[in-house]
């Protein structure tokens, strides 16, 4: 089954087309957040890099969050209206599986954390297991120094991965034997959505386009802007 | 296999040769831009075959006002649903819809963008063209899907929470900009003076409801620029009203409502009149939320009469947001000046593309 997986849950966007030949065509763009801009062409571009026809598409997977919400937003709008448009079941998956899924080839504690703006992060723990990883946190939201003290009752080597990880760097580099993962893995990859969403595939846990929920971790900020309406 | 096989890549790209395009009838508008989630089918101009709206305001009452983080939520959750309805209540199959119109601003960011981006991927999917409409616009043409024979030029008096607008419509696709608030939106006044005697949220048909059984001719306020020009100011009226309010507690408050009603509608139909006789306009419009006002739905007509000009009320659903608007926008747009790219965002001040003074009418 061909699954198109959309992600744009931080700072990066990105799309990729794969089955169980693998990834066959990926695309992402790391600048300028202009997800509404770049994820249509996106589309575009892995589908004829791929050669294949969007109508051959069979499932849409979408990176769920949490993250920067109007990104995230876009890309679950627009995968929720691919999969409509398609008539095609959805695989929705965490942005801190797919950061933890790409480091997942170490025995180290493997610590999620993407940057949640406000000075905090939203974190998940994840280990390794027989054919990839498990998470074994609640996904949450807490700031450097929440995350920081977790790691210090902890006596595990760790390795952070994310943006939220980097960007708070000299929080956790004072502590003991944690790593923190390059930035070429800091963001969630559409790659990763593809592969995971595949495994997925196969044990046949879809949903419906109506049934993806966004996972945003903090209730909204009641503002009311009275002068854009 | 001869040498000279066409390249199985090669571009499907004809030049020279001049096919008149095919003219997309078929219409799926989507309208995200504040808190309405809306989809609806047209066919040509004016033809509405479904109109979905799912109204948003039962999660913004308790807070006086629409909270964008709010909206942008609720659009995600609802947009899918309120769009397979729409094509379904169309009797139409997906294959059957030739283009697909989005609200691209002004509005909301978050909100817009959930529209923009579900469009673009519809569009892409079914292959068809995408186009980004101006909410403004497709407010005014919400007079033309009720009563397409209606004779240009009109004045559009455009009053909503968010705007307000007197607009000269020459043509389809030619505006003037003949005057505009230069504070607070008509409805806007309605919704922060119902908020400040906590009337509960909106504000425009509370005080609608409470002003029929009160005097309007109770409390003098102010009717701000009245014989000023075409601009209007909604604030000083606001504050006037806070002001009243507070030095009289004991005020009846049906009273204050169609007090401060009347002052806001005289101020509206004044100008309206005035900017339809000064522009030989054939008929005076209404439009927007606020256009559902029963006092200034009553009173413009009476000045259309009187002023010798036809008058057009959209009914209700059709003045307060809805995607009917936005596909007939669309359709328009698609003739004037083609598809939108699929790299286009949302602009949350997108501005309507008013002619300048100078130009010659059409
Ligand atoms: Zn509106």
């Amino acid at each position: 089954m061909l699954i198109l997986g959309i992600e744009s849950a931080t700072q990066q966007v990105g799309c990729a087309l794969g089955g169980h030949e693998g990834v066959l065509a990926s695309a992402h763009s790391a600048r300028g957040r202009r997800h509404a801009e770049t994820i249509a062409p996106q589309i575009q571009f892995v589908t004829r890099q791929a050669r294949i026809e969007l109508r051959d598409v069979g499932c849409v997977a979408v990176d769920l969050g949490p993250g920067l919400y109007t990104g995230l937003r876009v890309g679950i709008s627009s995968a929720m209206a691919v999969a409509y448009a398609l008539a095609v079941p959805m695989i929705g998956v965490s942005s801190l599986d797919l950061l933890a899924f790409a480091v997942r080839h170490t025995n180290r504690l493997i610590v999620a954390a993407i940057d949640a703006r406000r000075s905090e992060l939203f974190y998940a723990f994840y280990r390794q297991v027989p054919g990839g990883i498990q998470r074994v946190s609640e996904a949450q939201v807490g700031t450097p120094d929440d995350l920081a003290s977790e790691l210090l009752a902890t006596s595990e080597e760790v390795l952070l991965v994310g943006d939220g990880a980097r960007r708070y760097s000299e929080v956790f580099d004072r502590l003991q034997k944690t790593e923190i993962a390059e930035q070429d893995l800091a963001h969630p990859s559409a790659a990763s959505l593809v592969q995971l969403a595949h495994a997925r595939a196969l044990r046949e846990e879809f949903v419906k386009p109506w049934e993806l929920k966004p996972i945003y971790l903090r209730v909204p900020d009641a503002d009311i802007n009275w002068n854009t309406r | 296999m001869t040498a000279l096989e066409t390249p199985q890549e090669a571009p499907a790209i004809v030049l020279g040769i001049d096919t008149p395009p095919h003219t997309p009838a078929i219409v799926l508008g989507i309208e995200t831009s504040c808190d309405e989630t809306a989809a609806a089918v047209v066919s040509g101009p004016s033809a509405v075959l479904s109109s979905v709206i799912s109204s948003q305001v039962d999660l913004h009452a308790r807070y006086g006002g629409v909270v964008p983080e709010i909206a942008s939520r609720a659009h995600v959750e609802l947009l899918t649903p309120v769009v397979a309805q729409a094509v379904i209540e169309a009797g139409l199959s997906d294959h059957d819809v030739e283009a697909v119109a989005a609200t691209s601003g002004p509005g909301l960011i978050g909100s817009l963008l959930v529209g923009v981006s579900a469009a673009k991927s519809l569009a892409l999917v079914w292959d068809v063209p995408f186009v980004a409409v101006n909410h403004l616009e497709a407010h005014l043409y919400s007079s033309f899907l009720e009563e397409p024979d209606l004779e240009l030029p009109v004045v559009v008096l455009l009053v909503s929470g968010g705007h307000t607008l007197l607009v000269l419509m020459e043509a389809f696709g030619r505006y003037r900009l003949i005057g505009q608030t230069l504070d607070d939106a008509a409805g806007e006044a309605f919704d922060k003076v119902a908020r400040f005697m906590d009337l509960g949220y909106p504000g425009g048909p509370v005080i609608d409801r409470l002003a029929m059984t009160g005097n309007p001719e109770a409390v003098a306020f102010p009717r701000p620029m009245y014989d000023d020009g075409y601009d209007f100011s909604f604030s000083g009226l606001k504050t006037a009203v806070v002001n009243h309010v507070r030095n009289n507690p004991d005020l009846d408050v049906p009273d204050i409502a169609a007090s401060f009603q009347e002052a806001v509608v005289d101020v509206l139909i004044h100008k309206a009149r005035k900017a339809a006789e000064q522009y030989e306009a054939k008929g005076l419009c209404l439009a927007g939320g606020v256009a559902a006002n029963s006092s200034l739905r009553e009173r413009l007509l009476d000045a259309c009469v009187a002023a010798g000009i036809s008058g057009f009320l959209p009914s209700r659903s059709m003045c307060t947001d809805n995607a009917a608007m936005v596909a007939a926008a669309g359709w328009q747009r698609l003739q004037l000046d083609g598809p939108s790219p699929l790299d286009t965002g949302a602009d949350p001040n997108l501005p309507l593309p008013f002619m300048r003074s100078g130009e010659p009418a059409a």
